[in-house]
């Protein structure tokens, strides 16, 4: 991968985004059939999604609602009276040869998506223009080692339900378009409007790019500008994102092509290959000859729906970082590594907190082992061997002095490993708490054996103490070093 | 109101329509008339009419979210050209795929 040059570039980078996700329903938009991932070809289909002849779509509620969440959690304005096209194409995944989609009167317009970079790099409030729904399309299967063999079609996913948000050319580099994907993402699955998973294609992007470069005379020069389409992970947007703007930077040094001089280009990334290709330029592609959809009638939203449907939204990431943060007296760089792992490892933490009756040090073991074990094991929260009260537990008896931090992790990977109780492992460890009576013996002992030390504690070195504690772990693993270090003192002090 | 005959070959070709010469010239005049007679419309005065979305005074037509059973596959392609069983065949489309 190229890496962003130390220097400046000598141009301003303007990106848009089109995003469709799918809203995870139950079943299609306008029928009955499952909109389930990974079904055997073309056994979630029906007369209404095959496109035959007779059949008439009729609205999924919660598809409407769900996109309406979607919408009112971009800041958009609903439209109180919305209705839908048909946008005509030929291509054989589309049965009826048209799309459902909305043209002209989409159900909302107008919002806008903060991203704020936790290390303070860049903050950018994105305008979306619109999102509206609209129906997806099958999927075309083409075996290329076959040659010239039959494209194979698969219907399942025709007419699932999809929304699709626009955003203003209001992004400045890749990086950013990464960050805002990633917090879009975030957001959309807080709402359970989408699982937005990308190697499933429940969310697609496609990138609108060009550049803004600053002449010697004063002017401003603006390229072509090109829609990136093909990128299958946020990493390859930013990847085509910083391969395009310098491909754009060199052909403007070689041809001074300025925006308005050629139609608009599409290009595809070519991940394997690091590169975007022009693709071939499909000829009236915009001619669409959109016109309402006389098979679907209007929908008008009126303010008390909108205010119910806002009502059953939930706090979004944003919210929940300062409130988060606020709560648990943590940092706001802790909150917004646990609010982007998602809503769960925060009902996780939160549960942690309310037991332990202390935040940052739940955070901490969150991030530190919980995220961390998550990581190595490729595992959900939900699947986590270690349930919130059994880390509540763990964490209380190194608070209390049971034992020290270094212990607990030791013991943490034991009952992850052996799926036993924090007490059992305590007990099978031999790790008992060490009494009083015995931390003041075995402090005399380290006493006594050690006069260089006790000569530089009485001479005002309090820090020498520090070498004692390596010396009682040997003699008692079970001892906590803070404990240790403070009765040497103070017995050192008696003397 | 007359149509060019490019705006006509231009509609044929966005339909999939191979038409001939002959027929372009039959479709241009026969469109022509068409399109000059709904535009007698224009004569009216629609400024302070607002747009018709849909015929019917019907809105908010909306079903709920339950699954229904599907058709089985050997029911959905049935009346397919070409099909392998279990996809709908069509000749090789490389590239790009659809707009959605």
């Amino acid at each position: 991968m190229t890496k962003p040059a130390a220097t400046p570039e000598p141009y301003t980078t303007v990106i848009g985004l089109e995003v469709h996700v799918q809203l995870q329903t139950n079943t299609k938009l306008f029928c009955g059939c499952s909109t389930k991932f990974g079904a055997p070809p073309n056994t979630q289909v029906c007369p209404v999604c095959l496109g035959l002849p007779g059949s008439l779509p009729v609205m999924n509620r919660a598809a409407f609602q769900l996109a309406m969440k979607a919408a009112l959690a971009l800041e958009c304005r609903i439209a109180p009276f919305t209705k839908w096209d048909r946008k005509n194409y030929f291509y054989p995944d589309l049965p009826k040869g048209y799309q459902i989609s909305q043209f002209d009167l989409p159900f909302s317009s107008d919002g806008w998506l903060e991203v704020v970079d936790p290390k303070g790099a860049f903050a950018r409030k994105v305008g979306i223009i619109r999102v509206h729904l609209e129906e997806d399309a099958g999927k075309s299967m083409h075996d290329e080692a076959a040659g010239t063999a039959d494209t194979r079609i698969d219907l399942n996913r025709a007419g699932t339900p999809l929304c699709e948000i626009v955003t203003q050319p209001d992004l400045r580099s890749p990086q950013e378009a990464r960050a805002w994907l990633n917090e879009l993402k975030l957001l959309l699955v807080y709402l359970g409007v989408s699982d937005c998973n990308m190697q499933e294609g429940s969310l697609r992007v496609d990138a609108n790019v060009n550049l803004h470069i600053p002449c010697p005379d004063g002017s401003v020069a603006k390229t072509p500008i090109v829609e990136i389409k093909n990128m299958n992970s946020f990493r390859s947007v930013e990847r085509a994102l910083i391969y395009e703007a310098a491909r754009q930077y060199d052909e403007w040094q070689a041809t001074g092509a300025e925006l308005g001089t050629t139609p608009k280009q599409t290009r595809g990334w070519d991940d394997p290959a690091g590169v975007t290709r022009a693709q071939r330029h499909k000829e009236e592609s915009s001619d669409y000859r959109y016109f309402p959809d006389p098979d679907l009638v209007p929908v008008t939203v009126s303010e008390a729906e909108i205010a119910a449907v806002r009502a059953s939204m939930g706090a979004p990431p944003t919210v929940l970082r300062t409130t988060l943060a606020e709560r648990w007296k943590i940092s706001a760089y802790d909150a917004d590594v646990l609010v982007n792992q998602g809503r769960e490892i925060v009902a996780y933490f939160e549960e942690v907190a309310t037991r332990v009756g202390e935040g940052k040090v739940a955070s901490n073991w969150l991030q530190q082992d919980v995220l961390r074990t998550l990581n190595e094991r490729g595992e959900a929260i939900a699947a986590f061997p270690i349930r919130p009260d059994a880390l509540a537990d763990l964490i209380g008896r190194v608070q209390q002095g049971d034992f020290d931090t270094s212990r607990g992790r030791e013991i943490f990977a034991e009952v992850l490993a052996s799926g036993r109780s924090v007490a059992d492992v305590v007990a099978s460890l031999g790790i008992a708490a060490v009494g009083d009576d015995e931390l003041i013996a075995l402090c005399r002992e380290l006493i006594t054996a050690n006069p260089k030390i006790v000569a530089d504690v009485q001479g005002g070195k309090e820090q020498a103490a520090a070498g004692l504690i390596g010396q009682a772990k040997k003699k008692n693993p079970n001892v906590n070093p803070a404990k240790v270090r403070q009765t040497c003192i103070d017995l050192i002090k008696a003397m | 109101m007359t149509l060019a005959r490019k705006d006509v070959a231009k509609v044929a070709m966005l339909a999939r329509l191979a038409l001939s010469d002959a027929e372009l010239d039959t479709m241009t005049s026969e469109l022509s008339k068409i399109v000059g007679f709904v535009s007698l419309l224009e004569e009216l005065d629609t400024s302070a009419v607002a747009p018709l979305a849909h015929p019917l005074d019907t809105q908010n037509a909306f079903r709920d979210d339950v699954p229904r059973p599907s058709l089985t596959t050997a029911e959905a392609l049935q009346s397919a050209p070409h099909h392998d069983g279990e996809c709908f065949l069509v000749p090789a489309v490389l590239g790009e795929t659809g707009a959605a």
